[in-house]
């Protein structure tokens, strides 16, 4: 690259491991907030998580069923498009794996969907074989509104608008369709480490 | 949901530094000329990237404050506590320098007149900076959509384009209100106090009017405002939020 910005040194002072921090991101301790609308609070009562679209046959789970389900605590990093990476974040939830067992399906794509109307997509390998979570507590405690309680979807590999905030259930298809910040130009994979943030990239 | 039209890939573009406009002691604008830029929509965001002599980069996103009508495309950067871009950006940048930006990014926090409203503009701070490109591009089309904004900043010396709100309000094109939150002259005739459920109330349109609500600012405040609103019974779906900021508490 030949362009330098005059006068600028840059920090550089995380103490973050480099090799953990994909291009074009900063680490930061504190946890932002990225979300297009105001925050839902659907009651825990009226909460279920469903598995629809091109499956033997739909499944669901209540607030008490999904907690229920063999819990898995994951360290993981994650990576918001908006440039903040945020290292060893914690967090409690059911891997979409074990969702899943008993799902038999042709769909190579996930749509997941929220309350509020948020939809994001995901090839189906992405959110299985250990890779993703419905995540409802973060270090050790119940998963604030802000942050997408009562539960988001974990995919920590990927762009975190991909962890939908406020999940309540993914569609396969046999297509991929874009999701919401997909649709608005958002690049409809999201790998960090490829810095697929937009569109073309 | 509306898809936006195929978009092309967002290349890296250099602009120039024409101007630079002292806003507040703490932000400032940033205004640029930028070659080929592909024009954007009132509310949309850009990347800008800093690259020092060894190579090192970094990014950060910040509103644009130009309408689209407008032959210069502004930005206005609030310096951050330690801001690594943002200090850069208000403290060294100089006219005459380049700055490495790409977009437009974001298509959903935008404002156009066939999305109608009436339209009820809430901004915190300087989440003020995408409601000048809505101001200014509402003006531009001569819109007939009902608009107000409500602008809540700490002082008076804390507030973003204070001029040109001052001759906006003077001339009743558009419905401007300001709160102060910390201190406010004697002869302060604007609102007082932080944006609540009771001054949304007093202020927004009323339900049955369904507006198109715009907020913009701090997480904490964008989540108290937005959430006022859906508390005084304002349909969720017509609430667009963007949120911006060190914000979110330590984890």
């Amino acid at each position: 690259m030949s362009f330098v910005s005059r006068g600028f040194r840059g920090r550089r002072r995380d103490h973050a491991d480099p090799a953990r921090v994909p291009p074009g991101q900063y680490v930061t301790s504190d946890f932002p907030v990225l979300s297009a609308g105001p925050t839902p609070h659907t009651a825990l009562e009226r909460w279920d998580f469903s598995i629809r679209g091109e499956v033997d046959e739909p499944r669901r789970w209540t607030w008490e069923e999904l907690q229920s389900l063999p819990a898995e605590t994951v360290t993981v990093d994650i990576h918001c498009v908006t440039k903040w990476s945020k290292l060893d974040t914690v967090w409690t939830g059911v891997s979409v794996d074990t969702l899943l067992e008993e799902v038999e399906t042709s769909a190579e794509f996930v749509v997941a969907f929220s309350d509020g109307g948020y939809t994001t997509n995901v090839p189906l390998e992405d959110v299985t074989g250990g890779k993703a979570w419905v995540a409802y507590a973060y270090d050790d405690e119940p998963l604030d509104p802000e942050h997408g309680g009562p539960a988001r979807l974990l995919v920590p590999h990927l762009y975190f608008w991909k962890s939908a905030k406020w999940v309540r259930g993914l569609e396969l298809r046999d297509d991929d369709e874009p999701g919401f910040w997909e649709g608005y130009g958002y690049h409809n994979y999201g790998d960090p480490w490829r810095e697929q943030r937009y569109w073309g990239d | 949901m509306a898809r936006a039209a195929v978009l092309g890939r967002l290349t890296w573009r250099l602009g120039t530094v024409l101007e630079l406009v002292d806003e507040t002691p703490r932000a400032r604008s940033i205004v640029l000329e930028v070659p080929e830029w592909p024009g954007h929509r009132a509310g949309q965001h850009v990347d800008v990237r800093l690259t020092a002599e060894d190579g090192y980069q970094a990014q950060r996103s910040y509103s644009i404050a130009s309408a689209p009508e407008d032959d210069e495309l502004v930005l206005t950067v609030e310096r951050l506590e330690d801001g690594e871009v943002s200090s850069y950006l208000v403290d060294e940048l100089r006219p005459g320098d380049s700055l490495e930006l790409r977009g437009p990014v974001g298509g959903f926090f935008v404002w156009e007149a066939a999305l109608g409203g009436p339209l009820l503009l809430v901004a915190g701070g300087s989440g003020v900076a995408p409601f000048r490109s809505i101001v200014r591009h509402h003006l531009a089309v001569d819109s007939d959509v009902r608009l107000r904004l409500l602008y809540s900043a700490r002082t008076l010396d804390d507030v973003l384009y204070r001029d040109e709100l001052d001759r906006l309000a003077a001339s009743h094109d558009v419905d401007i209100r300001l709160t102060l939150t910390r201190e406010w002259p004697d002869e302060w005739s604007g609102y007082r106090g932080r944006i609540d459920g009771a001054l949304l109330a007093e202020v927004a349109w009323p339900t049955d009017a369904r507006p198109l609500a715009y907020v913009c600012g701090p997480t904490a405040f964008v989540e108290t405002a937005a959430s006022a609103l859906v508390d005084l019974g304002h349909d969720p779906g017509r609430i667009r939020t963007e949120r911006f900021g060190p914000t979110g508490g330590p984890s």
